[in-house]
């Protein structure tokens, strides 16, 4: 990053600025395309795990409904997504402290790993009751933070990207875009920010990594 | 020592133990592991084999009465019953078993008899059955009401609106197909057709229609054309709502009755229950699908970290195998422990890996290839272990912390998880342990035996982690490089920042890995897997089979029993066990029953009229035979026959179980009579059945030609599309293949053999489809020094190297200008101890004519007052400064080479337009103030130190001059001679072997103070805003400080306008008087000597040959730390303003120090051998080893970026222009890399002469020039301006 900016800097003489400019917002898009497309994939496959356990309503044939009727979130996580992936290595630089910690794939895998393993178990296991399963999950995530960022802004946005998260999926389910079987926390499940939490976390981190390349 | 330190000792020492113990023996710990994982495994054989076939159970007709819906009442009996079997089944399934034959066969009978008169009463079947009514004491029960009342259809199933039931009983039959209706039958022109309209044109795992109405797989059905065997078997399935066992019985037995079968040995004693797990959706699977690629994914990053060993793939594999075993073992010892998994074993297995990781496997192998090559193996494990046994203890101490958290959730899925996790973190430790350490330690000692093959001829040494083939690269590519000289590649970086931004990376990435193949042959794999596993003749099927045949309540159900004889009043008992015995023609005389036999034999006699008639029936007469495996025969069908069934009625069958009543078996034996009544419809075929046997060729023939549509249905579509699979599956391997060979014209797996110049370690990006435009770099070359280059130093504006001998030369860096030439010690001693600061000397270079004589003549003495001026000199010849000569030099140096002037070459010191400082003549001048001024006492000198700075020896000069004119021979003056030099300003400093700092006036020549102290030779010097500091053989570090007496406003910038360039560092100007004295001197700053002196950011970093590194203030010199942790002596060492500290030793390793605690920060395994030079840019390590390879180090993660292997001897010959761009040198040649991606840039050739020298030195100035040390020449390479841009 440091270099990229040097090579800014240069008084823009010819082709070599050029290209380094170009090849920077054309490196920066591809990232975003990669992200985007990892956050539709998950979102696809998470919502399947919802779906699969009735947590979301959505019009009835399970398959069809995915790509049909409720079309419009893979596309917004992949969005969002590309954002955070994004955001992270950008603030990272601003704030001067490039993240060092355990920048390797296989504990980027690592994370994507535990994240869907979070997700599984919002999904799949059978709590007793929901603050039970909140605070699990809310444990799970700071875990997942506590084991492979550990960064202080990493922590910030990710609270910042659950508390968004939560608050337009509040409004989306009062305008009654889709509804959630038993919400417990107004009108969505209280676990939502944690997921939402890990996620941003998740994201963040493969985000970058793609930095690194 | 605190609690935490003898643990931590404690530890490591256990490590250690226990590594020497795992190197010791390995084949014994290998075996007795491998034991342990199969004794830890062996409960699993208990669990059932993983899969979602039906499960059985069979209980007898007898008293059955359905089992009931609560669970405790039965607790008794639960020991036997699977727990599924609870409450009513979803329905009774009756399955009425009719096998009917037309007896005798008749030869005027057409095919088509086979199967339509005995397909025709299969309506008056269903009406006998639809109005069978039980009549007893308590009322009468018709079918309606005991039968599965169905409703509508699923709405996606409108094609079979006519064909299935709706609205009424679930009543299969084949007449479905015509609606029950034997109008229709009789109508229908293609039975077969007809039936065969409904089947899916592609390979389909689950039940067909036919199969449905059918009840038996097709291929028992008989419906075929060209069956020899000609009997057709079909059942009518009733599915019952209850169980009502005298309806039941009293349908039994009408059947029976009506349609007897007599050579039936059927059981009819059991029910079977079937349990049907829960069907894995799509949308089950996709997640499931993520996670394990997720895992895979994991699984490939991690264990591509995995370096420096001799089978990379060896120790993947064994990684993987100690993660797996262990989750196997931990199970299994669940199990054992009378836990049994409740979870999906599928779905947790992933996260499982996950969490226990395959870090610790990676950080082991990682420190156990650290340690220090020379040790013995068993000593490098337990070194490695040891190392790494704190951080393998605390981690795993955090895990288990973190699972026991959750596993106080007290959620009971979370809690198995944990548990599983417990146990398999435990069992993976303990493979980590014993498993892992002894294959580690086996590989290791595979990789030395292999390394010492190599070293046998040193050049070939390579550098291990080097798979084989890329070893055989570099070799060619040396055996190449001859063949190439002289050419200049170029690749502008401009068109290289264009072609190479990171989007290509991303591509090139995935082409390196070739992940897209693999992923299509994992996605080809596991669909085959997938097809294998669920096809209904395949594996699952099987393992279905198996799984209820090892179950002991399934073996109830298939007792082989033997018929008893009673039963069959005409049968042979052996003919039971086979359906169509071969002899059957034979057995047929037998088998037929009294009563009907005369029915059978009249017609016959009657159509045939011929004795004959047995000749005319080719095929085996058909004969009804009931066997066990009828019984059993829905068995054959696909598993998801029932299930498909009852989800057309929106029923599922999914965890829940249904019931099958034992079939009641039909026989239906039909005249030929019958046959031929029916036969009287006109839109037959015409042809005679092959096996009629008028004429067996004849009826073969026609058999070819009749319409093959239906030949062998089942079979044959399934063999077409295999077919058609395969050749579409060749089709797409030739597409991809082409395709392939389209957008990947060169063939990247061998780049390196096509350019001939690409030494390149791991990250191969380069090669991608052009070749690099050729220019011409000719670099400046300085010639002047006679023997081998030993020093060199520069400020950027000034180069300043030494030679041998003892002769200094300042080039100005710019035009590659001799300013300046010190001569050998010997003449510069004496001369410099009578210096008077005001004047300078400078060596006279005889012209080429002049020179004999002025040799032999007094010399010409001149004294200079005030700065040299340069027209004084004008008069001499520009040739004169073409000899490269000092005093003594001069005898041996014959013309010869002032005669050869070179155009490109500069050489000696040539330009009188050059700057003031020039004059010829002050040599002469010297040797002239030797004799005249030598007494007069400095008068500046005023030593404000202890320290006496100058001294004259006289007599040890003058001989040594006179000693030295005659003598030829270059032999380096050992006791003078320069061993370090540093510049900075206009003032060199030089150390000497003698132990003598000198501090030296660059521009003038003149020597302006020395300091001879201390005797131990002077190994390393830096020279840093006015200090000094040396380091002594003797292993102590003196201090100096370097005062002028004239205040600082006498600073004054060099350059004059005759200089394009300004420079800016500061000048000691010539008038003032600098005094060098010792500050401070550490007399035993280390046990050996001092091999490394590196200052900055106000510290002074010594390396020792006594391992340890040591760091000093330079204000005070006082030590800060010392640091320990190399093995070996110390050869490099770096430090920069940025407190970066690094060093590498004789082990071959790299350290890493935190200047500010002391602390080593990371340890890296290098280089075999020496490291011998050492730097850093932000965001790597560059070192270079004696094994001649240049290693790029990320300096945050420690992880080898890449290699280069370079020249043999130019090994440490590397320099670091900008954070992106490295040079290097070669055989003749400098390289520039670019140091992110690791790619050649340019490869400069420096001259036909220096071709055959290796660049021994390189070093950067800041002007971004090169100089290279080619022997006793210079050269100075300008960076194209093209590579300054690369960003």
């Amino acid at each position: 990053m440091a270099e990229r900016e040097t090579a800014s800097s240069v008084p823009p003489k010819c082709g070599p600025y050029i290209s380094s400019v170009t090849s920077r917002s054309m490196n920066l898009m591809i990232r975003g395309v990669v992200l985007f497309l990892i956050g539709v994939f998950l979102a696809l496959v998470l919502n399947l795990l919802q779906i699969q356990r009735n947590v979301t309503l959505f019009p009835p044939d399970v398959i069809a409904s995915i790509f049909s009727s409720a079309w419009w979130v893979p596309p917004c996580c992949g969005t969002a997504s590309a954002v955070i992936g994004l955001l992270y290595p950008c603030i990272d630089r601003h704030l001067g402290e490039p993240h060092k910690f355990k920048r390797e794939w296989s504990s980027v895998m690592r994370c994507v790993a535990v994240f869907v393993g979070i997700n599984h178990a919002s999904a799949k296991v059978d709590f007793d009751n929901n603050i039970q399963l909140s605070l699990t999950l809310a444990a799970l995530s700071i875990g997942l933070w506590w084991t492979f960022d550990r960064s202080r802004s990493g922590f910030g946005l990710g609270v910042g990207i659950a508390f968004l998260a939560t608050l337009v999926t509040q409004l989306l389910v009062y305008n009654g875009v889709y509804q959630y079987t038993s919400p417990d926390f107004l009108y969505v499940r209280s676990w939502l920010p944690c997921i939402f939490f890990a996620g941003g976390i998740t994201m963040g981190n493969i985000g970058r990594q793609l930095a690194m390349i | 020592m605190t609690l935490t330190e003898r643990l931590r000792d404690k530890i490591s020492r256990a490590f250690y133990s226990h590594g020497l113990f795992c190197a010791s023996y390995p084949i014994p710990i290998i075996l007795f592991t491998g034991f342990c994982i199969l004794a830890c495994c062996y409960p699993l054989l208990k669990l059932p084999l993983p899969g979602t076939g039906p499960v059985e159970y069979t209980t007898p007709v007898k008293d059955y009465s359905p089992p009931l819906s609560d669970p405790d009442r039965q607790q008794k009996d639960r020991s036997e019953q699977p727990d599924w079997y609870v409450g009513a089944p979803v329905a009774y399934i009756q399955q009425i078993f009719v096998k009917s034959t037309v007896s005798p066969w008749h030869k005027n009978l057409l095919t088509v008899d086979v199967f339509r008169s005995p397909l025709s009463r299969v309506f008056q079947l269903v009406e006998e059955i639809r109005n069978h009514v039980l009549r007893d004491s308590s009322g009468t029960k018709s079918l309606e009401e005991v039968c599965l009342q169905v409703t509508d259809l699923l709405p996606g199933l409108k094609k079979l609106r006519n064909l299935l039931p709706e609205h009424g009983c679930l009543l299969l039959s084949p007449g479905n197909f015509w609606q029950n209706d034997q109008e229709r039958f009789s109508a229908d022109p293609d039975i077969i057709r007809t039936i065969h309209q409904h089947e899916p044109k592609t390979l389909q795992t689950s039940a067909t229609l036919k199969d449905l109405l059918f009840g038996v797989p097709g291929k028992y059905s008989g419906m075929n054309l060209y069956t020899r065997k000609r009997m057709v078997s079909y059942t009518i399935t009733l599915v019952f709502q209850n169980y009502h066992s005298r309806y039941l019985n009293s349908l039994r037995a009408r059947l029976k009755l009506l349609h007897p079968s007599p050579n039936c040995s059927l059981q009819e004693e059991n029910l079977v229950h079937v349990h049907f797990k829960e069907e894995i959706g799509i949308a089950e699977l996709i997640p499931l699908v993520t996670t394990y690629i997720i895992l895979f994914a994991y699984i490939y990053f991690s264990t591509r970290k995995i370096d420096m060993v001799k089978s990379k793939w060896g120790l993947a594999l064994a990684a993987v195998v100690t993660v797996l075993s262990s989750l196997l073992m931990s199970v299994g010892l669940c199990t054992l422990f009378g836990l049994t998994p409740t979870l999906n074993g599928g779905e947790i297995f992933p996260y499982l890996v996950v969490v226990i990781g395959l870090e610790n496997v990676l950080v082991l192998t990682k420190s156990v290839v650290s340690t220090p090559v020379d040790l013995e193996v068993k000593l490098r494990i337990a070194q490695g272990l040891s190392n790494e046994s704190w951080s393998i203890m605390k981690n795993m101490a955090t895990e288990l912390g973190i699972i026991l958290i959750g596993y106080f959730t007290l959620v009971p899925a979370i809690q198995e998880f944990c548990l599983f996790a417990v146990v398999g973190l435990v069992s993976d430790f303990f493979l980590q342990m014993l498993f892992f350490t002894t294959v580690l330690s086996i590989d290791i000692r595979r990789m030395e035996l292999a390394d010492l093959n190599k070293r046998l001829p040193p050049e070939v040494c390579l550098h291990p982690a080097k798979p084989a083939g890329r070893g055989h690269r570099y070799e060619r590519q040396l055996a190449m490089r001859p063949s190439t000289p002289h050419t200049i590649t170029l690749q502008p970086s401009s068109f290289r920042n264009l072609r190479l931004p990171k989007r290509l990376r991303v591509i090139y990435f995935l082409a390196r890995t070739r992940l897209a193949q693999r992923l299509i042959m994992v996605g080809t794999v596991i669909w085959i897997g997938i097809l294998v596993y669920t096809d209904p003749a395949g594996l699952r099927t099987y393992l279905t089979a198996q799984v209820t045949e090892q179950s002991p309540l399934g073996e109830a159900g298939l007792p082989p029993m033997p018929v008893p004889g009673g039963v069959l009043p005409a049968g042979d008992p052996k003919s039971t066990f086979s359906i169509f015995p071969p002899d059957a023609s034979k057995l047929a005389e037998n088998q037929t029953l009294p009563w009907e036999s005369p029915e059978v034999q009249e017609p016959q006699d009657h159509l045939e009229g011929a004795p004959h008639s047995s000749l005319l029936d080719t095929g085996p007469a058909p004969e009804v035979t009931w066997g066990p495996e009828d019984e059993e025969l829905w068995r054959k069908l696909s598993f998801r026959h029932w299930p498909s069934l009852f989800s057309y009625y929106n029923i599922t069958l999914a965890k829940r179980y249904i019931s099958l009543l034992p079939v009641i078996p039909v026989t239906l034996y039909l005249n030929p009579q019958e046959v031929q009544h029916q036969q009287e419809a006109p839109h037959y075929w015409p042809h005679k059945p092959p096996s009629s046997g008028t004429s067996q060729g004849e009826g073969q023939g026609k058999a070819f030609e009749s319409p093959n549509r239906t030949h062998g249905h089942g079979d044959v579509t399934l063999y077409k599309v295999a077919a058609l699979g395969l050749a579409s599956g060749i089709l797409l391997v030739l597409l991809l293949f082409c395709l392939y060979r389209v957008f990947c014209p060169k063939n990247y797996g061998q780049h390196g053999s096509s350019h001939g110049r690409r030494k390149r370690g791991d990250l191969p990006c380069d090669d991608y489809g052009y070749s690099p435009p050729e220019t011409e770099i000719i670099p400046l070359v300085l010639r002047g020094h006679l023997m081998d280059i030993e020093c060199l130093a520069s400020d950027g504006m000034l180069l300043v190297s030494c030679c041998l001998v003892g002769q200094i030369r300042v080039w100005d860096a710019q035009t590659g200008d001799c300013l300046t030439l010190i001569p050998k010690q010997g003449l510069r001693r004496d001369s410099g101890g009578v210096f008077d600061s005001q004047e300078s000397w400078e060596q006279l270079s005889d012209g080429g004519k002049g020179s004999p004589e002025e040799l032999g003549d007094t010399p010409q003495l001149r004294r200079l007052l005030g700065p040299p001026q340069p027209p004084l000199f004008g008069d001499q010849p520009d040739l004169t400064c073409l000899i490269d000569t000092n005093f003594s030099e001069q005898t041996q140096i014959p013309p010869l080479e002032s005669s050869q002037p070179e155009p490109r070459h500069r050489t000696g010191c040539r330009q009188p337009h050059d700057p003031p400082g020039y004059d010829f003549s002050r040599l002469v001048q010297r040797v002239y103030q030797e004799e005249r001024l030598n007494p007069a006492p400095l008068p500046a000198l005023g030593p404000p130190s202890p320290v006496p700075s100058f001294h004259c020896p006289e007599d040890e000069a003058c001989s040594h001059r006179e000693k030295g004119s005659p003598i030829p021979t270059w032999t380096p003056d050992t006791e003078s001679s320069v061993w370090s030099l540093d510049l900075q300003g206009n003032l060199i400093v030089a150390g000497r072997s003698n132990g003598r700092l000198e501090v030296w006036d660059a521009i003038e020549g003149t020597l302006r103070c020395s300091n001879d102290e201390v005797t131990s030779g002077i190994t390393a010097l830096v020279f840093l805003n006015k200090r000094i500091v040396t380091a002594r053989l003797s292993g102590s570090l003196d201090f100096f400080s370097l005062e002028t007496l004239t205040v600082l406003s006498h600073l004054q910038f060099r350059g004059t306008p005759g200089r394009g360039s300004a420079p800016s560092s500061p000048v000691y100007s010539n008038s003032d008087t600098i005094i060098c004295h010792l500050t401070h001197t550490v007399s035993c700053a280390h046990q050996k000597p001092i091999t490394a002196l590196k200052a900055a950011a106000g510290r002074v970093v010594t390396g020792s040959q006594d391992h340890t590194l040591r760091v000093y203030r330079l204000e005070d010199s006082c030590c800060l730390f010392t640091l320990q942790g190399h093995s070996g002596a110390i050869t490099a060492v770096y430090i920069d303003q940025t407190m970066v500290l690094a060093s590498g030793g004789q082990d071959g390793a790299i350290c890493l120090w935190d200047v500010l605690t002391g602390s080593r920060v990371s340890h890296m395994f290098a280089h075999r051998g020496d490291v011998t030079s050492l730097t850093c840019t932000t965001s790597c390590i560059i070192s270079s080893g004696l094994d001649d390879l240049i290693s790029i180090w990320d300096r945050s993660t420690n992880i080898k970026l890449y290699s280069i292997q370079q020249d043999m001897g130019c090994g440490s010959s590397l320099g670091v222009i900008s954070d992106n761009l490295l040079v290097t040198g070669g055989q003749g040649c400098v390289s520039f890399w670019d140091l992110n991606y690791g790619d050649l840039l340019q490869t400069v050739y420096l001259g036909k002469s220096s071709e055959a020298q290796p660049a021994r030195q390189i070093l950067v100035l800041d002007n971004a020039a090169v100089v290279c040390n080619f022997g006793s020449e210079l050269s100075l390479v300008y960076v194209p301006s093209v590579l300054e841009k690369l960003d």
